[in-house]
């Protein structure tokens, strides 16, 4: 088709489509135009420098992102059009703008076509973007094998070099065991650039593929016999790795090869050699060669007595002769600390490794002072009487400013705590809790509880010690320190005055600290009348009156940084001073008040408490005595370990809510602990359920027909079928039963027998605590009628304490027919005469029985 | 064994980043800014190793430059510090007074270098003519 213009067409508009026929004119012109767009369209990419530059000139976020987008658009038409001369322009920025964080996978394929290439610059550009972008995870990688192959069989070193670096620094495991091969060629050979990069690529090949490690051992041979330090550095950590990898390696390095002494020639070689201008840093030469080979020595020297004797001299020659002025001999100090203390060195060098760490800690760089604490706090447990020396100095760096030192030197104080020098440490230790950051508040007051635990010199000290740390950094104790404290609090019983006194000074200044308040409140409840009455010994008595008291304790009911537990606490403790105080309608008011509470937990408890007032008055004072003394609940028992604080005592009090699972199971430790002194021994909660028992209780009839004090007739089987065990029933039934209660020493006796109802006592000592004597009443009846609503309650006199376990069941059948048990627990810390007064009430053909009867008759080896 | 290493300065841009040990790409810039910032806020009195999550940071400050180098547990952290001395004396030694705008401009260069020193995470070479000798021969090759 001919064009309607004269101008002639040249040929290569023919591609032309035909519509742009009327637009002749334009043609010529638009010649020129279209060769300079062909050439504008592909502009030569722009280098790295000018890139940079540009991005720099950024001021905001959006800005670069914008720049480099267009840029990454730029280099992808550039990569379309396959230019071989500017890829690898391209992918250098590619490079730089994975580093600032934006997306370049588009770049992998085109690494490994630079990889290909033959030009260095190009293989250079290409491995490194192959290290940087890709990894094992990526399936492109696998296209590198090929071409890695090939540059290992290359004539010149640096390309080999280049590939011995990219398979060592990114190999997938299949890569490595195709290339293996050639990596262990070229740790053969004579050029040192090469050896060193085999040698950490067959570390990476060994960490990939650890099975072909015996392929790397034949050439491991004469590595150390190399005069290039690099290639030595190199093939120690390829032993190291060996021989941490497989033990069967480190045992035949140990023996067949030599090693140790080779090393120990190297390093003599390094130290003795004089100055060498290569591999001198700050006067020492090649530190880092050195530090590698004690490194090693130490792996190869760990519980092995001949490498560790071959190495003594050369570690006691390194200690003395490196100068410590500058950080690189601190370093080689360092590294030959560890190794003495790792190997079984002998004493003399043990002793110059703390004493070098000693100087460490002396030192003013703060780097050192870190690294000697570090290492300090792993030789305390071995070498504890030596680090004891540097004592003063670690407190020293409690105080410093840095917070890794401080918590460093917390941990190694700790560990330094022992009998002597206890009150010091703690003083020292107190001071820091204080002005310490909140991070160590915790740690700080967990190891203080624990040392004060171990080492207390007094109990007084043990409590003003817990005291202060409650008072300080209370917010930040544990929340198992409370129970623990109100235990320890309990078992001093000579220091309760004292410290209920100092408990509520401390609750008068500030009731923001959990802790310290529910331990306070606790204490106060329990020994409110010896804060009133102001018995204490070790102090000056404070005047308190009881509405002062009361009055602080509603403060913290109503306060708003009281938490609901906290409030339980206070709650309760008002409650047990309504025996212990005589203005007993405030606490009847307060308690009222809270049955409307709307914190379901406070509303229990008032209820409970009302409860307590109205209808069970009676019990209230043997409810609300004092607590026993608790035992550290070390056993598991078969019945429930229940927290003994004061919280949960009403729980069992609530008519409404029985316990029926503690009945059954107090019994099975009734049953227990009559047949012979068992080794489970759990504390139990003072009950007094008042309902009727269920089960349980015809099994234990068999067992008081048993019994020696018993004697009544043999009682029906049990009808009710228990769930107890059988094997108690088995027990039962053999005749050894006897000798086993005789032989626990202490006869039986009769306590109170009136009016038909006939009560013997049977005893035993507890385990573990020897002091305390278990007393099994039991309970029968003789004549026509039962007696029903049985309570049998007991006192003793104050030096004694009381628990009184729950009965089996509160019927005592007509006619022997059964007995009643109950297990008394009685503590004699003074070993004092025992008598007991005990009160019985029941029901006896209709009408109420109630009598006081004192118990005088106990034979002497109960209490004694 | 070296985890990483990174070079960061005074406004928290990384200039240079090597990881030995892979890390997905995603979390790398969390790790660098979470990393950057325990450095930038100690003082200049306080110890130059950080203990961060399971692993150890080895820190040196040059003018407003970062150099934090991420190791394990069992690392010799004087040696590093020592490490890191000798890379920048090696880089000073091949740009002459080497300064940040030196190592952003040639970055490719200094991976180089940083490869010959560091390879897999452990120290291969720190004799500095030796280092740099596969670098003057590739700059001689790129002029001729």
């Amino acid at each position: 088709m001919r064009l309607n213009s004269g101008a002639t067409a040249s040929p290569r508009f023919f591609h032309k489509p035909l519509g742009y026929v009327s637009v002749t004119l334009r043609l010529r012109d638009d010649s020129s135009h279209f060769l300079a767009s062909l050439r504008l369209r592909m502009p030569a990419p722009i280098r790295l420098r000018e890139l940079i530059r540009t991005i720099r000139t950024a001021r905001t976020q959006a800005e670069e992102r914008e720049m480099i987008q267009k840029e990454c658009a730029a280099i992808r038409s550039s990569f379309r059009e396959e230019d071989n001369t500017y890829r690898c322009r391209n992918v250098a920025k590619l490079l730089y703008m994975h580093m600032l964080g934006y997306p370049a996978h588009f770049g992998q394929l085109e690494c490994l076509k630079l990889i290909a290439s033959q030009k260095f610059t190009d293989k250079r550009i290409g491995y490194l973007g192959a290290m940087l972008l890709l990894d094992e995870r990526q399936d492109v990688h696998l296209l590198m094998t090929n071409c890695i192959k090939n540059d290992l069989n290359h004539s010149t070193q640096y390309v080999q070099g280049l590939a011995l670096c990219t398979l060592g620094c990114m190999g997938s495991s299949e890569m490595c065991r195709d290339l293996a091969g050639e990596v262990e060629k070229l740790l053969k050979t004579s050029n040192s650039y090469l050896r060193k990069k085999a040698a950490l690529c067959a570390v990476h090949v060994i960490r990939k593929v650890p099975e072909l490690m015996e392929m790397f051992l034949p050439a491991t041979k004469n590595l150390l016999s190399e005069k290039n330090h690099g290639v030595l550095h190199t093939s120690v950590v390829l032993l190291t790795e060996m021989c941490e990898r497989s033990p069967d390696m480190l045992a035949h390095f140990r023996k067949n090869e030599k090693l140790v002494p080779q090393l120990v020639r190297i390093l003599k070689n390094l130290i003795m050699s004089g100055y060498s201008p290569e591999h001198d840093v700050s006067g020492i030469s090649d530190p880092f060669l050195q530090v590698r080979i004690l490194r090693l020595l130490r792996i190869l020297g760990k519980s092995d007595d001949d490498s560790s004797e071959a190495m003594n001299d050369i570690l006691a020659q390194v200690a003395t002769n490196t100068e410590t002025s500058k950080n690189v001999g601190n370093a080689i100090l360092y590294e030959t600390v560890l190794t003495i203390m790792d190997i079984k060195s002998e004493s003399g060098l043990r002793v110059l490794a703390i004493n070098i760490l000693g100087r460490f800690l002396l030192n003013n760089d703060k780097n050192i002072r870190y690294v000697a604490l570090t290492s300090l706090l792993k030789t305390v447990q071995t070498d504890h009487n030596a680090v004891q020396r540097h004592r003063s100095t670690i407190v020293d760096c409690l105080k410093d400013l840095d917070v890794s030192i401080k918590r460093r030197a917390m941990e190694l104080s700790f560990a330094l705590v022992n009998g002597n020098n206890i009150r010091g440490m703690m003083k020292e230790l107190l001071y820091f809790l204080d002005s310490c950051d909140p991070e160590f508040k915790a740690d700080c007051a967990s190891g203080v509880f624990l040392a004060a635990e171990k080492y207390a010199p007094s109990k007084r000290w043990h409590i003003d010690t817990i005291m202060r740390v409650l008072t300080t950094a209370g917010s930040y104790v544990r929340d198992d320190s409370v129970p623990n404290l109100i235990q320890l609090i309990t078992n001093s019983v000579e220091m309760h005055a004292y410290t209920v006194q100092r408990l509520y000074k401390a609750l008068l200044d500030d009731i923001s600290q959990q802790p310290l308040v529910q331990v306070a409140s606790w204490c106060i409840g329990e020994y409110g009348d010896l804060l009133v009455s102001g018995q204490c010994e070790e102090e000056e008595p404070i005047q308190v009156t009881e509405d002062e008291v009361l009055d602080v304790l509603e403060g913290l009911l109503v306060s708003n940084l009281s938490t609901p537990v906290t409030r339980g606490y206070a709650l309760t403790a008002i409650m047990k001073l309504s025996t212990r105080f005589s203005s007993v309608n405030r606490i009847k008011k307060v308690v009222s008040i809270y049955g409307s509470s709307i914190d379901v937990e406070l509303q229990q408890r008032a209820v409970e408490y009302n409860a307590l007032f109205k209808k069970y008055d009676h019990m209230r004072p043997a409810l609300l005595e004092r607590m026993p003394i608790m035992e550290k609940t070390a056993t598991n028992g078969p019945t429930e370990i229940v927290q003994t604080n004061g919280e949960t005592e009403p729980s069992a009090v609530e008519p409404k809510h029985p316990p029926p699972v503690t009945q059954p199971t107090n019994q099975a430790n009734d049953l227990l602990d009559l047949l012979g002194g068992n080794d489970v021994v759990p504390v139990i909660q003072t009950t007094m359920p008042t309902k009727p028992a269920s089960a349980g209780g015809e099994l234990l009839d068999l067992l008081g027909d048993l019994s020696l004090s018993g004697g009544s007739a043999p009682a029906p089987a049990p009808s009710v079928p228990t769930s107890q065990p059988s094997f108690l029933l088995d027990g039962l039934s053999s005749q050894p039963l006897f000798n086993d209660i005789a032989a626990a020493g202490i006869p039986p006796m009769t306590a109170y027998n009136k009016n038909g109802l006939k009560i013997d006592f049977t005893f035993e000592r507890a385990n573990p605590n020897p002091n305390i004597a278990v007393i099994t009443i039991h309970a029968s009846n003789s004549t026509e009628a039962e007696m029903t609503d049985f309570v049998f309650q007991a006192a003793v006199p104050k030096t004694f304490q009381l628990q009184l376990l729950s009965p089996s069941s509160n019927v005592v059948p007509a006619l022997n027919q059964g007995t009643v048990t109950q297990v008394i627990r009685v503590l004699n810390p003074q070993k004092q005469q025992l008598r007991m007064r005990i009160k019985l009430t029941y029901t006896h053909k209709g009408s109420p029985v109630q009598d006081l009867a004192e118990v005088n008759n106990f034979p002497p080896q109960s209490w004694q | 064994m070296i985890k990483f290493m990174l070079m960061v300065n005074r406004q928290g841009q990384t200039r240079l980043s090597r990881y030995y040990q892979s890390v997905e790409l995603s979390r790398r810039a969390a790790l660098e800014a979470d990393v950057v910032r325990c450095c930038l806020s100690r003082k200049k009195d306080q110890c130059s190793f950080v203990e961060y999550k399971d692993f150890k940071l080895v820190y040196r400050q040059y003018a407003a430059l970062y150099i934090v180098v991420g190791v394990t547990d069992t690392e010799n952290e004087l040696s590093i510090y020592e490490l890191v001395h000798n890379f920048v004396e090696v880089l000073d030694k091949y740009f002459s007074r080497v300064s940040e705008l030196d190592i952003m401009f040639n970055l490719d260069r200094v991976h180089i270098i940083l490869d010959e020193m560091i390879q897999n995470g452990h120290i291969v070479e720190t004799n500095k003519s030796r280092i740099l000798a596969p670098l003057t021969a590739l700059d001689k090759m790129a002029d001729g």
